[in-house]
């Protein structure tokens, strides 16, 4: 088994090129390769790079989280396919995935957040997703350790759940390889030349050129630079977002816990520690940051142990193992950024998710995997469009986005 | 008794998990903590980061001196969550000095 490296080969010509070796990349190059071994004929050639190594972005430093609970039926409906996809995928990739269904639990503590519960409920219903509204003493059933006395009401799916997004990624990259798949990590694409066949010409950081039909920018907070200098002019932006693990504990905490109105989540992962983080906002009057920044900051452990302390008073006995960040690549409509780029179709974004594009890349890359061998669309394929924004066609949908 | 090596203590990594990681083409230690694991625990890397760092050098897949140990993260002490709520944000909590937090009937 092999997980690709600085030095596996790339051949000169490739089929599809896909830049960026996180979680969305190795979904959509494994289920690719799949697809097209299955197809009588030449399959695609395809390769993945990756600037530095797998799992060094967002893919390896976010909490895990995987929900259905959205505010929109057609995230509602991803993500139920994203879960679905995930019961079996830890066989299929031959990994431990450390996947626990112990749901989600929002609470709402104001009548606005109370209101979009129950709105919530009623798309969920019509998807055919299990949330259900419960009283405050009904989440103190679930979680005896909660300090409800604020909240009006909760919502619980018991399908949701949290993964260890490490091994998922190894997971991906393996049986890409295993598929023909060449991953070539510590490289980074330098620049992008367009060719008069419509396809480009990819120089990169160690002299080597590659030519491909077709290219993937799957580089997430990452994307600015390679799309800019190509002309493409696209609204998402990189934001940092803190985490935090504490020391292991015995397992005490089946959900996923999100409080709507600070936008504070913790969970339990399966090795024992609380994953927290909250919602917090860039600092005042600073424009748009358009390089990614990943430090710590004490502001973050201030905010979120009051957030956590006021929803679970026993936490303020937890000392933090460790802390970090990572970037969301924020799209400002809330939807992600994917297909060809105007002005240039055969550079295909599949970006702008909006700190929610790890739980859903079991889906994505299969439904960008089947738009890559056979064309076929999807609903939010359509949606996702790169063009709205040129276009004037943006539509804030979504009002469910966590921290 | 078990005849199993543990690299890393805190999280259960053995070396063969370690093997596993250097035979998939994994070479810096960034890659194997988070292949493996290791160096995640209570220690934050104390105890097995040099043992990890030593088998890299052992099999010649690094120089000693380009070796670069993975990020450090925060804290450096263990301090209570309980502790670290009073902590201010200087975006959110008014300054002592401000005139805001002059106490009541003080109008000048």
């Amino acid at each position: 088994m092999t997980l690709g490296s600085a030095r596996a080969e790339l051949p000169a010509a490739l089929d599809l090129l896909i830049i960026g070796g996180g979680v969305m990349g190795l979904s959509i190059a494994y289920n690719l390769a799949r697809l097209e071994a299955g197809k009588p004929g030449k399959p695609q050639t395809i390769a993945v790079i990756e600037r530095s190594y797998l799992v060094a972005g967002a893919s390896g430093r976010n909490g895990g989280g995987l929900r259905m609970q959205w505010g929109d039926a057609g995230n509602v409906a991803l993500m139920r396919e994203s879960i679905e996809i995930c019961r079996g995928l830890a066989q299929e990739l031959d990994i431990n995935l450390w996947f626990r269904q112990g749901g989600y639990l929002f609470l709402a503590r104001t009548e606005s957040g109370e209101r979009r519960l129950h709105r919530n409920v009623a798309i969920h219903e019509q998807v055919g997703v299990p949330t259900r509204l419960l009283a405050a003493r009904e989440a103190l059933e679930l979680i005896p350790e909660l300090d409800v006395s604020e909240v009006r009401v909760a919502a619980f799916n018991p399908e949701d759940g949290v993964v260890f997004p490490w091994p998922f990624v190894w997971g991906y990259a393996a049986q890409a390889v295993a598929r023909g798949v060449t991953i070539r990590t510590h490289t980074s694409v330098d620049g992008l030349e367009p060719l008069a066949d419509g396809g480009f010409l990819a120089r990169l950081s160690t002299g080597e050129s590659v030519r491909a039909a077709r290219v993937i920018n799957a580089t997430g907070a990452w994307s600015i630079g390679l799309n800019r200098a190509l002309g493409i002019d696209l609204p998402n932006h990189p934001h940092r977002h803190e985490i935090l693990s504490s020391e292991p504990l015995k397992p005490f905490l089946d959900p996923l816990v999100v409080d709507l109105e600070t936008g504070l989540y913790f969970s339990q992962s399966t090795r024992g520690e609380i994953v927290t983080g909250i919602t917090m906002p860039d600092p005042p009057g600073l424009p748009h940051a358009d390089s990614v920044d990943l430090g710590s900051s004490l502001r973050f452990l201030a905010n979120v142990s009051r957030a956590l302390i006021r929803v679970l008073p026993v936490a303020r006995h937890l000392k933090p193992l460790r802390q970090w960040s990572g970037p969301y690549d924020i799209s400002p409509d809330g939807d992600a950024i994917v297909g060809p780029s105007p002005g240039h179709p055969n550079l295909i974004q599949v970006c702008g998710f909006t700190g929610h594009g790890f739980m859903m890349a079991p889906a994505v890359g299969q439904l960008i995997a089947r738009w890559l061998s056979t064309g076929e669309g999807h609903p939010m394929l359509e949606r996702w469009d790169p063009c709205r924004f040129r276009d004037g066609r943006v539509l804030r949908r979504e009002d469910m986005i966590i921290g | 008794m078990t005849d199993r090596t543990f690299v890393c203590r805190c999280e259960d990594v053995t070396f063969t998990d370690l093997e596993h990681g250097l035979a998939a083409g994994l070479t810096t230690l960034e890659e194997l903590k988070r292949y493996t694991g290791f160096g995640t625990g209570p220690c934050q890397g104390k105890e097995c980061m040099a043992a990890v760092a030593r088998e890299l050098i052992r099999r010649a897949l690094v120089e000693p001196e380009a070796l670069v140990p993975f990020t450090s993260r925060p804290p450096i002490e263990p301090v209570s969550l309980g502790a670290l709520a009073t902590a201010p944000d200087p975006f959110a909590d008014p300054l002592p000095s401000a005139p805001y937090m002059r106490s009541p009937g003080d109008d000048s």
